[in-house]
């Protein structure tokens, strides 16, 4: 839009003497002419580079980098293997049982992980983040987090310190865990103790050398035994064999019914990976499937396509009605006397400096079915009082309101290129033997099409992104993609979602910008002369 | 530690020097910054809870931040941030279950931060079933309830007098307006298609549930203007653009009382939210006992039964109710007025946050849908 780019001022090298040699031509110090050359290019441009710096740090840190940010949520899905590491990696070494839900040892990985998540409360957010796909995960989280300590597993804990009453003392414990032989034979016991010592300390602020070794290290304890492991003669050797046993997977399901259910599995092993296309698929009416594939919502939940496409043709309309009304407006000001015109522009500006809250909601009272232009209607007798205009709250308020909104953004460019357009070459057109009509439409229009172009840029850029203005005068039809990337921002927290709804947005206008570029050329565009 | 935290945390040190332990031992911030809703409902705010107790401790100075529509977001990314610079934040009893669900509200026990009733009953009891989640400390009791226009030529005299009269567009002709989310539409819709008030959420839970609420408000759909701010409905029904409209009761209340307006208010099936406190989680020091303590005083049965002088909403303590007496500069009776009055609590709905927490996306998406088509 604008030729900023300073020219780099070549330095005036001097040959030596003006000898013609058959080597490299050479600069005053002797250097090659072609090395001192890029030396000085090099210079000006870190001159260069360094007067806009202030400017480029301030963009980067303060725009790009929170878009950057923002839009990286899209994307990232670590929360599932953050919050449940061993449940997420056990499911990816055993798989899922087609249409069941998974073993005993699935389960045992998420008792674990559930009492260390519980303690850090953060089994609630995940149930939040996985709510998004299905209903009923974030009470199924919440309310087991809430049973997951009191599952009934110390009856390995009694029978344990019964058989081997050395392993009632932490302290013990903690030798144990320092030993590398015991660590080796006991995995299971290891990692849980490993992960109870961490929260005791960093989340309840405790010493693992005073407080009692909870439950679940004892399961852990068990199902290593179970399994045969055979720790070192330092640890107490208990036989397991004849232990009363639980199951976790029936507790899980005595606690909630729902862990029964395949699909709550289906859907904690397609998002456990780190990164996923869940928010974008979603972002276009669509989702992971039970197998793993993408297909369409149904019909009863889609609606954000509608709403891309209901964005675009009404920031278009938009548009298009501001060229229309806003052309005749800049032609009469830029042909005015500049003392009248000046009064005119005070006008176009004055709706500029009111809030847009208040022009909005003016536009309320206007239109609204007993509002003052209905009323005016019905008054003249162009409308009967019981088939009153809807005007409002649907896709009409939203396309006045806003064409009202943006007309000076059209306005204002269009003048100011119109401005320069000299008054000659419509005198000269004329004196060629060309009518008003014909001067207009073949000199005067196309001189006057950059401020279109600038004019129409800037609106539907404005509009496409619009949000309070439709929020108040939309009603349900007259809504925008910005509404609900508000409302996921703000209500639902389901920032992935509107980080992904963001990014389509933003790969839009872009896509259309590329494609203005084609068709008009971006050169062609001038906010001014 | 924020370095505004730990200034006023030096503030508070400096105070606590020169006062010599004055009075408690334990050091308290003097400055508190505290998320309301502004308007009509923080003006309550000020003059039950922060005036008195500013006149009991003349030290503290409070900061008002009108922010608790966006409260969740804002906390969210202030933690994100690591960077919370609130002290005490108004809620809705929903967004206080999202807030601790993030993990974002610190959790409370009840007994031990809040007073008890003048009778000894412990704070818990007071507060009963208002004590909706485990970070939110309740304050008012809200209803979402009608209005109607009173002077209604089509009605031919006839007076709404149940929520099914919204439904009914052949005796109660003209436009609605309803709020443009799932929350109490659908609840209301199957209450009138026939299902017990006990049933409503198992029957909402399954698609052929939600279908028959769809269904329900289809009838009226072409007549109903959604709102998304709370004022939208008094405004509606002060210009005669709607006939009958939802909204929080303090509205109707001052459109109805304060302005005069031929509304009518309709407690029938009104639907019960809870407003309340939550505290930020991660709050320490001088500043979270300044909180607890301001808290303490607040929340106690007086206190809230002096909110109800300035607005219309309900104390969440049971042992409030009898201490509500008139409005402070209308010196009307209050009590008549209240959402929890036994005659206007009489029909009332309770809203399940814990099912609506997690039915919310699901039935969002569907709403949302249902109404773009």
């Amino acid at each position: 839009m604008t030729d900023s780019a300073i020219p780099p001022q070549t330095p005036v090298a001097a040959l030596p003497g003006g000898e013609v040699t058959g080597g490299p031509v050479l600069a005053a110090d002797g250097k090659p002419l072609k090395h001192s050359l890029k030396r000085a290019l090099r210079r000006e441009k870190l001159r260069a580079l360094a007067l806009i710096s202030p400017l480029l740090i301030f963009i980067l840190v303060a725009f790009v980098a929170p878009i950057a940010d923002m839009l990286f949520r899209s994307v990232e899905n670590q929360i599932v293997a953050e919050t449940l590491p061993r449940t997420v990696e056990t499911l990816r070494d055993e798989g899922l049982p087609p249409g069941d839900a998974p073993g005993e040892e699935v389960f045992a990985a998420l008792y674990t992980d559930l009492v260390v998540a519980a303690e850090y409360k953060s089994h609630t957010r995940l149930g939040s983040r996985l709510n998004y796909e299905m209903t009923g995960i974030s009470s199924l989280f919440r309310s087991t987090g809430r049973d997951v300590g009191r599952f009934d597993t110390d009856i390995y804990t009694d029978q344990f310190v019964e058989a081997a009453p050395a392993l009632e003392n932490p302290v013990a414990w903690t030798n144990w865990m320092a030993e590398d032989a015991v660590r080796d034979a006991l995995p299971r016991a290891t990692d849980a103790w490993d992960a109870w010592a961490t929260l005791t300390v960093e989340a309840n602020n405790d010493d693992p050398l005073e407080e009692d070794v909870p439950d679940f290290v004892f399961t852990a304890l068990y199902r290593d035994l179970a399994a045969g492991a055979q720790p070192p003669a330092e640890f107490p050797q208990v036989d397991v064999s004849g232990f009363e046993s639980v199951s976790i997977k029936e507790l899980f399901i005595d606690s909630d019914d729902d862990w029964a259910d395949p699909e709550v599995w289906q859907i904690i092993k397609t998002y456990s990976p780190a990164y996923t296309d869940g928010y974008f698929l979603n972002a276009v009416d669509m989702m992971n499937g039970p197998d793993g594939t993408a297909e369409w919502r149904p019909e009863s939940e889609t609606i954000y396509l509608t709403l891309f496409m209901r964005t675009m043709w009404m920031s278009l309309a938009i548009t298009f009605s501001c060229i229309l009304l806003g052309y005749p407006i800049a032609y009469l000001l830029s042909t005015l006397p500049l003392r009248s015109a000046n009064v005119l522009m005070i006008l176009v500006l004055l709706p500029f400096w009111t809030s847009l809250l208040v022009r909005t909601s003016a536009w309320k009272v206007l239109l609204q079915q007993e509002g003052v232009i209905n009323d005016t209607l019905v008054a003249i007798g162009i409308v009967s009082d019981a088939n009153r205009l809807a005007l409002i709250n649907n896709a009409t308020g939203t396309i006045i309101a806003m064409t009202h909104i943006l007309l000076p953004f059209m306005i204002l460019p269009l003048y100011s290129v119109m401005k320069t357009i000299p008054p000659s070459y419509m005198r000269a057109a004329k004196s060629m033997g060309a009518n008003d009509w014909t001067a207009f439409w073949r000199v005067w229009f196309p001189l006057s099409v950059p401020g279109i172009g600038a004019g129409s840029i800037l609106a539907f850029i404005l509009s496409i992104g619009y949000y309070i203005t439709p929020e108040i005068v939309g009603g349900t039809h007259g809504v925008f993609i910005s509404n609900r990337i508000a409302y996921h921002i703000s209500s639902s927290l389901n920032w992935g979602l509107a980080a992904a709804l963001g990014s389509i947005l933003l790969a839009l206008v872009l896509a259309l910008y590329w494609v203005y570029d084609r068709i008009v050329g971006i050169d062609n565009v001038k906010l001014g002369g | 530690m924020t370095i505004k935290r730990m200034m006023t945390a030096t503030t508070a040190l400096c105070a606590a020097a020169t006062m010599a332990g004055a009075e408690s031992h334990v050091e308290m911030a003097n400055e508190m910054t505290i998320v309301s809703w502004g308007g009509a409902y923080q003006e309550s705010q000020l003059k039950a809870y922060v005036e008195p107790y500013q006149a009991m401790h003349p030290e503290v100075t409070v900061v008002w931040d009108e922010s608790s529509a966006e409260a969740v977001a804002k906390l969210r990314a202030q933690n994100e941030a690591g960077n919370v610079t609130w002290d005490l934040v108004d809620a809705t009893a929903a967004d206080a279950m999202r807030l601790c669900d993030e993990g974002l509200a610190m959790e409370i026990d009840a007994d031990e931060m809040l007073a008890p009733a003048p009778d000894g009953t412990p704070a818990s009891e007071d507060f009963g079933d208002m004590l909706v989640s485990d970070c939110f400390i309740p304050q008012i009791a809200y209803s979402y309830t009608f209005g109607y226009r009173n002077d209604v030529a089509e009605w031919d005299g006839k007076q709404p007098e149940s929520i099914c009269d919204v439904f009914d567009l052949e005796n109660f002709p003209g436009q609605r307006s309803l709020e443009k989310r799932p929350h109490n539409n659908l609840e209301w819709a199957l209450i009138c298609d026939g299902v017990a008030y006990e049933d409503v959420y198992d029957v909402l839970e399954t698609d052929e549930g939600q279908d028959r609420a769809f269904a329900k408000l289809d009838t009226i759909k072409d007549e109903t203007i959604w709102w998304s701010s709370g004022a939208d409905t008094p405004q509606l029904l002060a210009d005669g653009e709607v006939v009958f409209g939802s909204t929080y009761n303090g509205r109707l209340f001052s459109l109805i009382v304060e302005q005069d307006q031929p509304v009518n208010m309709m407690w029938d099936t009104q639907s019960y939210d809870l407003d309340g406190w939550i505290i930020p989680a991660g709050l320490e020091g001088p500043a979270l006992a300044r909180v607890q303590d301001f808290l303490y005083f607040a929340t106690d049965t007086q206190r809230l039964a002096d909110q109800a002088k300035y607005i219309s909403y309900g104390p969440a303590r049971a042992s409030s109710a009898p201490l509500v007496g008139e409005h402070a500069t209308l010196g009307i009776d209050m009590a008549p007025h209240m959402p929890t009055n036994p005659e206007n609590a009489k029909g009332a709905f309770v809203q399940n946050y814990e099912w609506w927490a997690d039915y919310r996306d699901d039935l969002d998406a569907k709403f949302q849908a249902w109404l773009a088509q």
